[in-house]
């Protein structure tokens, strides 16, 4: 037989004796609230702002006595090998270990950097009051990087330092709009954007003008999430030059976006979750980045990568020493390592993305012969001749370029 | 030593108790909120390279309200939806675990249970597997003729709403189940000796009786499933974007913060009226 419960009547009778009753605590849960509570409102009471100068933010380099490095980077960006030690298997990484025993300079190597933004969500608070974010280096790509350059977040590089970055960056790489002297990033990669599409379920797809016309594939078409990627087409498609263009010019493109996501011809606007939509079918043609098609090639061949009519856009993810990064010189060692041909090879046979050192396609004879023609590792001159940059931006017109993009995808 | 002596040393030792959580609440939600209150109001002219400064600026909050009212509605709107569909699907499923199902009782909790053993994440990525357009439940609803024959399940409203309802639904059937358990069976076998058909025992003893399940489960799936962004993300487009999509885009894409900031007010605001109404109609106070 089951205990009765207490009645409702009893409880009350035991919550009125008991020491702290219930309205007791909320009156004095709410003016501990409001005691500490209204200092904090007033120190709150506005942002100071973000922008920081060699003077204002100056960072000590402790490279000579602390032989340590603090790297952020993206997740499958560094060579990897699985080898049995102790009986165990671990992986390593075959240049990063290499770099370790050459400069004695020990590695802490993170892949905590999985999107632009929501990574500069993590350091913004750091870097707008000139504090630490226990960084020496991250890997962020061309218009992140732009920002972060125009905000005064980064630390100037010693181009004396690395010697093998100014002889063998290649030459489309070396002034791009935001950081015309490359006084502030090195590439770590390279890609192109395009399009995608699975040979198997449509025919094929040549142009952007057919990506958001054509009548079957409506529905069946994602572009990226990005905005600089996908407006950098849509002004392509208006005429206009993406490296030098109007805000109307801006406007129109939006238009165009708006016209096909409005008729159902885009299904949705996405980050990398389009490899899985195009390889299940759920999607057949798609804006897509080089390297991830390589890796889907590998076990699907009906995946096809097309250097769109109107042109390509050439992008790079780029390594920055953040202010008040206390391993300058180690950093600029490890830049400088990664920029020897025979590296560079062993780094782009792994990552499968466009390798920006020059002399690496004669290195990578030696490191996996069947990538040396590899047209997205390795792309014709004239192909990247054709590749457009997105313009740099004042953070006022990124603002609201990003809020225009984001009224057509729906955020 | 008096009795008033111990009274007060009962009473100080209360207070202490409750310092750990009071403490942890202050830091991690009392000072965040006022933050996000403060930020909310914040001249929407600023930048962040210039700074924001504080001009209570209230039109922030009329302005997210404007000019994001679509996806606020759609937020209130599928988080209606899924909190219905998991409560049909939860009621008999909770009755049958805790008046039905004998020796498997505690087998059924822990299956109820299973799915928090993996990532929230990859439970909402499988469902794009299960809805994929080639997928079998599209090909058969297409085959049955529910589907038209473009028409696809993933993509849509149906998918988030789908999605909610499955990520919440074990946050509705535990609070029933637990308060169907606690019901005295011999209330039930009285209403039937007063000549009652199950219907009527059902309607009068059973579900009075389940009312603070039933409330704490809708709620517990009512307001998470409103806040959520994820659902939205993975298993629609754009078009079926909720209010948790636009604070995220604001927050880290726009950086618009006095705007993203108002809008997380606001929803909570929402909330918190939406939840007082529908307690104090229910007439369970005992739960807050």
């Amino acid at each position: 037989m089951p205990t009765a419960a207490p009645s409702p009547d009893e409880i009350r009778r035991l919550l009125a004796r008991a020491p702290v009753s219930r309205r007791g605590f909320l009156r004095g849960a709410g003016l501990a609230g409001l005691g500490l509570g209204a200092p904090t409102l007033l120190s709150a009471c506005g942002t100071k702002a973000a922008k920081q100068t060699a003077s204002s933010c100056v960072s000590k380099d402790l490279s000579s006595s602390q032989k340590t490095l603090h790297f952020s980077n993206w997740p499958l960006y560094l060579d990897e090998k699985k080898v049995k030690r102790n009986g165990k298997k671990v992986t390593v990484h075959p240049t990063l270990d290499q770099f370790e025993k050459q400069s004695g300079i020990q590695v802490d190597y993170v892949t905590d950097v999985d999107d632009n933004s929501e990574f500069f969500g993590v350091v913004r608070n750091q870097l707008a009051d000139c504090q630490s974010t226990g960084r020496d280096i991250f890997t962020l790509t061309d218009w992140m990087a732009a920002r972060l350059v125009d905000l005064g977040w980064l630390q100037k590089l010693d181009r004396s330092k690395v010697p093998n970055v100014e002889a063998n960056l290649v030459t489309n790489l070396r002034s791009p709009s935001w950081d015309k002297k490359r006084d502030y990033s090195v590439p770590w990669q390279s890609g192109l954007t395009g399009i995608a599409y699975n040979a198997k379920l449509t025919k094929e797809v040549r142009s952007f003008e057919e990506l958001l016309t054509r009548p079957d594939l409506k529905g069946k078409v994602t572009l990226l999430s990005e905005m600089h990627d996908t407006m950098l087409f849509m002004l392509l498609l208006e005429g206009a030059d993406p490296e030098k263009f109007t805000a109307d010019q801006f406007g129109s493109a939006i238009e165009r976006l708006k016209k096909a996501n409005d008729a159902g011809q885009i299904r949705a606007f996405t980050g990398n979750e389009y490899a899985q939509d195009l390889v299940k079918g759920n999607v057949v043609a798609c804006e897509a980045w080089s390297g991830d098609v390589i890796q889907l090639q590998f076990d699907n061949p009906d995946i096809k990568f097309v250097a769109p009519e109107e042109g390509l856009a050439l992008w790079s993810d780029n390594m920055l020493v953040p202010n008040k990064a206390e391993h300058k010189a180690n950093a600029e060692k490890l830049m400088n390592f990664y920029y020897q041909p025979e590296v560079a090879a062993t780094l782009a046979a792994w990552v499968n993305y466009i390798c920006p050192v020059e002399g690496a396609k004669q290195a990578m004879e030696k490191v996996d012969s069947t990538l040396v023609d590899n047209k997205l590792i390795f792309p014709d001159p004239s192909t990247l001749a054709k590749a457009k940059d997105f313009m740099g931006l004042d953070q006022k017109t990124e603002q609201s370029y990003q809020k225009q993009f984001a009224t057509v995808t729906g955020a | 030593m008096s009795a008033a002596d111990t009274g007060r040393r009962t009473s100080r030792t209360g207070y202490l108790l409750l310092l750990p959580g009071l403490l942890w609440l202050v830091v991690f939600f009392l000072v965040p909120t006022i933050q996000l209150a403060a930020t909310s109001l914040y001249d929407p002219s600023g930048s962040l390279d210039s700074g924001y400064a504080m001009t209570w600026s209230f039109s922030n909050y009329w302005d997210a309200l404007s000019t994001f009212r679509a996806p606020f509605l759609r937020s209130l709107l599928y988080a209606a939806v899924a909190t219905v569909l998991a409560l049909v699907l939860a009621y008999p499923l909770a009755y049958a675990i805790a008046f039905k199902a004998g020796r498997w009782k505690n087998l059924m909790l822990v299956l109820v249970i299973a799915p928090f053993f993996t990532s929230f994440l990859v439970r909402t990525l499988a469902w794009k597997s299960i809805l994929s357009d080639n997928g079998f439940v599209a090909t058969t609803l297409q085959v049955l003729h529910i589907l038209g024959p473009g028409g696809r399940l993933l993509a849509t409203s149906v998918a988030v709403v789908t999605g909610l309802t499955y990520n919440f639904l074990p946050f509705m059937v535990l609070p029933l189940y637990a308060s169907l358990e606690k019901i005295d069976l011999r209330l039930i076998e009285a209403s039937s000796d007063l000549y009652a058909d199950a219907l009527t025992s059902f309607r009068k003893v059973t579900l009075p009786l389940s009312m603070p399940g039933l409330v704490a489960g809708t709620l517990l799936t009512f307001i998470p499933a409103a806040g959520d962004y994820i659902n939205a993300e993975l298993l629609g487009t754009p078009r079926q974007y909720m209010i948790g999509n636009v604070i995220d885009n604001l927050f880290l894409v726009q950086l618009d913060y006095p705007a993203a900031a108002a809008c997380s007010v606001v929803l909570m605001a929402a909330i918190v009226v939406m939840v007082l109404v529908y307690v104090r109609r229910a007439g369970t106070e005992e739960l807050v």
